[in-house]
């Protein structure tokens, strides 16, 4: 499951920074996010667990840019300094692919929007790797939810940025490809800044190098053992970490 | 088929009217008689048929171009959109059957001036609903492209316009039901070609026949031109999600 893919053609992933939030976010008043301080720290695998409504994506979308009508009452910020557009891809809880482009358009869709020639041969590879080589062709309405998915994971793994936010990426699969699209993950951002956002504590316990569980009291770090992710599934360390994940989860609702 | 029994029904309906009302033909002619007039006088018709027709397709097209330009123009920016849209709607209350004699007056008496009524007519209807389709563009897609490093211009081109590629077909099968209507106005109000000038002479002149056999035409010229709209639209939505197939590799 190791094998290299070639990189974007000409240039290495620039260092990652971490990422850091304060404060609050509202939406007309009322508090969707906070008050939390979070970190992500550079090039590091930080999961982020927590029950439905407590602003786990919204914190997300605080780094890759707020919807209309939500406001940021506090501060985003990159530890090198330097601003976040351009260094960040999303993938979000919706696949967001465009219907009208075949797998490997929507695959290559950054490169198109940036006006970049597209790596079309990168793209097949990934598609490959995401078990859809052979529907590269397709438009996503002649997909299942779960090859979306997959095809979603593709796009965002294609834009090879130095952060990566992932909001509940593996939610639709089924468990073994769910396992083997962790592992794809895993070995294609080590190294790179990513925040992982899921409800799946034994996904936390494979993939994470940091889990975080944030309620409306705040957030409770985890530091995760076990070795270097992806951990196998049943390991004894990521059975134990799921368990204790999934209590703290019941004692928090 | 559907289409088939409907005619029937029309012309039975038309028939039965002239037999109860048993009014003189001068008034009202019946099918018989006005397919025959149809028949006799066809290379007239087909004449002042082709003069429509032209006046039609070019309102059309050019009225289509201006709306998908106006909308675009008008998506990218809001301020333009914020004053322009009120004058939109505005030009869309004033009766075209008022604005036709002006145009004439500026258009001259020719082509120009029907051309002039049918681009109005459609500008509307098209501008609207391409506006409102790429207004109502996915927020979500928006944003992920602004995350992939895209400029405002390359979301408008590459994302909102094939995403409202819908809206725009459906504004475009209205104006091909409305161009026609405006190409025989601007030929009542003064035209010496036209199948709208024909009819006012026929009715000039008590040859009813023919004024009706005129109105079958443009009816006939509206329908096929629906018609071909029609399956131009589908075939483009057709193309749109089709897959390769076989999928390549």
């Amino acid at each position: 499951m190791n094998r290299a893919l070639p990189r974007a053609a000409g240039r290495a992933v620039a260092a990652p920074p971490g990422l850091g939030f304060s404060g609050r976010v509202l939406a007309g008043g009322r508090v969707l996010l906070g008050p939390v301080e979070i970190r992500a720290e550079a090039g590091r695998w930080t999961c982020l667990l927590g029950p439905s409504g407590v602003g786990k994506s919204t914190l997300l979308h605080c780094f890759s840019g707020l919807s209309e009508g939500l406001c940021l009452d506090g501060a985003v910020t990159a530890d090198d300094g330097r601003p976040l557009p351009g260094r960040i891809a999303l993938m979000a809880q919706s696949d967001g692919l465009l219907p009208w482009l075949s797998l490997i358009d929507n695959v290559t869709l950054g490169a198109r929007l940036r006006a970049q020639p597209r790596a079309r041969d990168r793209a097949r590879a990934l598609l490959d790797r995401v078990g859809l080589g052979g529907l590269a062709g397709r438009k996503p309405h002649a997909l299942s939810g779960g090859q979306r998915q997959r095809a979603a994971l593709a796009r965002t793994l294609y834009e090879d940025r130095p952060v990566v936010l992932l909001d509940e990426p593996f939610s639709a699969l089924d468990v073994a490809n769910r396992a083997r699209m962790q592992d794809l993950a895993a070995a294609q951002l080590s190294g790179r800044t990513v925040l992982h956002v899921t409800h799946d504590p034994a996904e936390a316990a494979r993939l994470g190098e940091r889990i975080a569980i944030l309620t409306a009291r705040g957030v409770e770090w985890i530091e995760a053992g076990g070795g270097a992710a992806p951990r196998a599934p049943d390991r004894a360390e990521v059975l134990e970490m799921t368990g204790r994940l999934t209590r703290r989860l019941l004692e928090a609702a | 088929m559907k289409g088939l029994g409907a005619a029937l029904l029309g012309l039975g309906l038309w028939q039965g009217a002239v037999w109860a009302l048993d009014m003189p033909g001068f008034i009202l002619p019946g099918p018989g008689r006005v397919a025959q007039t149809l028949w006799q006088s066809r290379a007239l018709l087909a004449e002042h048929a082709l003069v429509t027709a032209s006046e039609v397709l070019l309102g059309l097209g050019l009225g289509a171009f201006l709306g998908w330009l106006s909308a675009l123009g008008l998506t990218w920016s809001p301020r333009a959109a914020g004053l322009v849209r009120p004058l939109l709607v505005f030009s869309q209350a004033v009766p075209v059957f008022a604005l036709a004699p002006v145009f004439t007056l500026w258009f001259g008496y020719g082509l120009g001036s029907k051309v002039a009524v049918a681009l109005l007519i459609i500008y509307f209807p098209v501008t609207s609903a391409f506006y409102d389709a790429l207004a109502a563009t996915p927020a979500h897609w928006v944003t992920q492209a602004r995350i992939m490093g895209a400029g405002p211009g390359r979301i408008l081109w590459c994302v909102r316009m094939p995403a409202a590629l819908p809206g725009l077909l459906s504004g475009l099968r209205l104006a091909a039901v409305y161009a026609p209507i405006g190409a025989i106005i601007g030929e009542w109000v003064g035209a010496s070609r036209g199948l709208g000038y024909l009819m006012l002479l026929a009715n000039g002149r008590a040859k009813t026949d023919l004024m009706f056999a005129a109105i079958l035409v443009v009816a006939a010229l509206a329908i096929g031109l629906h018609r071909a709209m029609d399956a131009l639209a589908r075939a483009v939505e057709a193309r749109r999600l089709a897959c390769a197939n076989p999928a390549p590799d």
